[in-house]
């Protein structure tokens, strides 16, 4: 095992996350109008507990925001700060600040102090008193002091090594016994400073019949001799201070300085000034005041405590692996019982429906397992919609849906990045600014929605404005001039919309400094196709443009063709199918001497062998009645995938292949099938890629008949 | 004997940590996640000291350990409170509700234990 206190160190950074989680549901809340006390409770008990245990682990700046944040959030807590628009905002940009800061306390990387400063003071701003906050802040600082001084009070015994005598007169009142308190340990912890003699005052016990069962009559002498401080012995009877009678004198040799008898309730003497006494606190011995607190908001927000296991991903992932290869196990012994050729209603096949039923049951949980709800995803894009139109001065409504839909824990963290793309180009280039807006008789402030769902087995992802649609003359023109496609050519809506997605393809009239360059929407579609998903848009004119994004609900499985090459059985993806064709006569078109184009609808298409590809065969001399598999790469063009036939589709269990045989040009991974036989899992657009185009020479009749 | 101890916080690190020193110190700690959780436990053990936090969902650390005392075999049980702040008004209240004591967040495991000590005896006599 490691070190204990880096685990926990670990588990406080992912405490954090979901600290942090809270913060921001609750900050959307009373940005919603929720004005439950409960709520902004929660807010301030997250950043509380951040600073916690910022403090535990020493990690002092993150302490210091949290402390300041949380102090002006007391003020609203407290009524005495009612928040505006703009002040949630600046509440929302304190909260991902602090996520900033918990993340660089966990890297250990530096964040610019300027930016926070300036959010701290433009939120004590909020509360109208700068100057009081921070004389709080270095009261609070103070605070730490005691400390440091104490240190510096036990010099003057180390001048003094024997030590010195004491005598402690200690009577505790009744209350020191309601408190919990018990004078016999507080004895013992004297005694163990140095060496004591105690005495016992039995003087004031009545006699029996008056006893007061609770009452207190007895008091202590104790004489010690320690090297211990007067004011850490005065330490020691912090937790009654108040609650007894207690007088602690030093006998010293020359002059035995006697220190009078202290009245209940008033602090210990304390002769050295700078020693910060524990404070006296009269108000404690107000001894039956009814206590003035009460339940935090009881009636709702209880904590949506889900208990937890936290579990090593390489276990899941082993589980993971484990189901896959039942539910192989289990299509090999349907096929089995299918080729014994048993009667359907026999024990056995009925039987093997139940086992079927089960693993499918066993494989959805286990892949449950994986799948987190994307709300921390979410989460994140408020904050990109947030910095998004603060930077460019446009007002944008934020609104997500279904945050609660589960997706596999790698699609999660792989969407990032195109998601966040996709809402900076929501706000940059989707919402026109507020004058086009009104003008449009819109509201001001536009708006951005994030919506996920589970349709039919995959989930749809859905980055929708209420802006101004694509412009669609315009992405026509840009591409034109770009060179990216032949001028006048008639092209569909989708068509224009699909030329987005074209590498090197910018909208924005001037380049902001948000969605910028750099990152096109090319690159966007090759990583969501990189998760097995697809990305279309639907816009319409003057209301808005929806970009959806369905993507399977794990990586662990795919659906696939199951083709034949030579005598191998190999898997196409089906997602990379476009469609499949039976090559006719007069398709084909010779190209160069080993290579040939097919034609099919007006456009010629590059003919790429498969099984020549692979080795499996040489290439065909005779192409009619053959199947290809159109393929759509991902600059948008097409490639026709010569196969000897296609066998069925079905889903596959994903087998990877990396780790025992590193990266294999053109094949993604690897699959059991039903009969036992492995398939490799064939990656087209990477096949095609790197393909030699070598189809062989067509026979004579084909080529006469080109 | 090692004392047993009921420790009631509602941050997860705070739990952890608690839990750790209190371990490394011999004790026997039984963690609560808030003031509610920390009555349910209650009803299973019979600590020989309870420590808590203030702020938590709920049900307070205030309303906790009135709650305690308000259960007869635990009047006299020792409670150290857990703060962060070493304001004399929190150990005011905190006392006002009955506590016996309190530590000051972070907490030294060193000082935390000899709190306890204080509080609880070293379970050897």
């Amino acid at each position: 095992m490691s070190d204990p206190m880096n685990e926990i160190r670990a588990s406080f950074f992912i405490e954090c996350e979901e600290l942090l989680e809270a913060l921001q549901d609750g900050l959307l809340a009373i940005d919603g109008g929720d004005t439950d006390p409960e709520t902004i409770n929660i807010c301030f008990r997250a950043v509380h507990s951040i600073k916690g245990g910022a403090g535990a682990f020493g990690l002092e700046e993150l302490v210091r925001f949290a402390h300041r944040y949380e102090t002006v959030m007391d003020a609203i807590r407290n009524g005495t700060l009612t928040p505006d628009r703009d002040a949630m905002l600046l509440f929302f940009k304190a909260a991902d600040l602090l996520s900033d800061i918990v993340r660089a306390s966990q890297s250990g990387e530096q964040l610019d102090a300027a930016t926070i400063e300036s959010t701290l003071q433009d939120l004590e701003a909020l509360t109208g008193d700068e100057g009081e906050a921070e004389a709080e802040e270095e009261a609070a600082a103070a605070e730490f002091q005691p400390m440091t001084l104490s240190l510096d009070m036990e010099l003057p015994s180390a001048d003094d090594p024997l030590g010195s005598k004491y005598t402690i007169e200690f009577a505790p009142e009744p209350e020191l016994f309601k408190s919990g308190n018990e004078p016999h340990h507080l004895l013992r912890a004297v005694s163990e400073t140095g060496t004591a003699e105690v005495s016992c005052d039995f003087s004031r016990v009545p006699a029996l019949d008056e006893i007061d069962p609770e009452g207190a009559y007895l008091a202590w002498t104790i004489k010690v001799e320690t090297e211990a401080s007067k004011a850490e012995l005065t330490d020691l009877f912090d937790f009654v201070n108040g609650l007894c009678t207690l007088e602690i004198s030093e006998e010293t040799a020359e002059t035995p300085e006697e220190t009078g008898p202290v009245p209940d309730l008033a602090p210990p003497p304390a002769p050295e000034p700078e020693h910060a006494a524990p404070p006296s606190k009269p108000e404690a011995s107000a001894k039956t005041t009814p206590p003035a607190a009460k339940p935090a908001g009881g009636q709702s927000g209880g904590p949506s405590a889900n208990a937890t296991v936290r579990v090593d991903l390489d276990r899941i992932d082993r589980l993971v692996n484990l189901v896959g290869e039942l539910v192989i196990n289990q299509a090999m012994l349907s096929q089995s019982v299918a080729a014994a050729g048993l009667d359907s209603n026999s024990q056995v096949t009925s039987g093997l429906e139940e086992f079927m039923q089960l693993t499918r049951d066993i494989q959805d949980s286990v892949m449950m397992i994986r799948a987190q709800p994307v709300k921390s995803l979410f989460q994140r894009m408020s904050r990109i919609v947030r910095e998004a139109s603060g930077a460019i001065g446009k007002r944008v409504t934020f609104v997500t849906d279904g945050e609660h839909t589960e997706v596999d824990k790698t699609v999660i963290e792989r969407l990032a990045d195109p998601l966040t793309h996709m809402i900076r180009n929501a706000v940059d280039h989707g919402l026109e600014d507020g004058p086009t807006r009104l003008a449009a008789g819109k509201t001001e402030e536009g708006t951005v929605t994030l919506s996920a769902a589970h349709k039919s087995g995959r989930v749809i992802i859905e980055i929708s404005d209420d802006g101004g649609g694509i412009n669609r003359p315009r992405v026509k023109q840009i591409a034109e001039d770009k060179g990216l496609i032949p001028p006048d050519q008639d092209l569909s809506d989708t068509e224009i919309d699909a030329l987005l997605f074209l590498p090197g393809f910018s909208t924005a009239k001037e380049i902001s400094d948000l969605s910028g360059r750099g990152v096109g929407m090319d690159v966007v579609r090759s990583s969501i196709q990189a998760l097995g998903g697809r990305v279309t848009i639907a816009s319409e004119s003057g209301k808005g443009t929806t970009f959806s994004i369905s993507l399977p609900l794990t990586l662990a499985v795919l659906d696939g063709m199951v083709i034949k090459v030579a005598a191998e059985t190999l898997v196409v993806p089906l997602g990379t199918i476009v469609e499949t064709v039976s090559l006719q006569e007069g398709d084909i078109q010779r190209l160069g001497p080993e290579t040939n184009v097919i034609h099919i609808r007006d456009v010629f298409v590059p003919l790429v062998d498969l099984g020549a590809e692979l080795g499996y065969r040489p290439a065909p001399t005779d192409y009619e009645g053959r199947v290809v598999l159109l393929i759509a790469q991902e600059d948008g063009s097409r490639a026709a995938l010569l196969v000897d036939s296609i066998e069925e589709q079905r889903q596959v269990v994903i087998k990877g292949l990396q780790d025992t045989y590193g990266r294999v040009p053109g094949i993604a991974a690897a699959t059991i099938l039903g009969d036992g036989q492995i398939a490799l899992i064939v990656d087209p657009v990477d096949l095609m890629a790197n393909a030699s185009g070598k189809t062989g020479s067509p026979s004579d009749d084909l080529q006469l008949a080109g | 004997m090692s004392l047993s101890i009921l420790a009631v916080d509602d941050s997860r690190t705070i739990r952890d940590m608690l839990t750790l020193a209190l371990t490394q110190a011999g004790f026997e700690p039984k963690v609560a996640e808030d003031g509610v959780h920390g009555l349910e436990v209650l009803e299973g053990m019979q600590p020989d000291a309870i420590i808590t936090d203030i702020n938590m969902p709920r049900l307070d650390g205030f309303g906790f350990i009135e709650a305690v005392r308000e259960r007869d075999i635990h009047r006299t049980t020792p409670i150290l409170v857990l703060t962060t702040e070493s304001a004399p008004e929190l150990k005011a209240r905190a006392r006002a509700a009955g506590a016996t004591g309190w530590i000051v967040k972070p907490f030294d495991p060193n000082k935390l234990v000899k709190a306890l000590n204080m509080v609880a005896g070293t379970g050897t006599a």
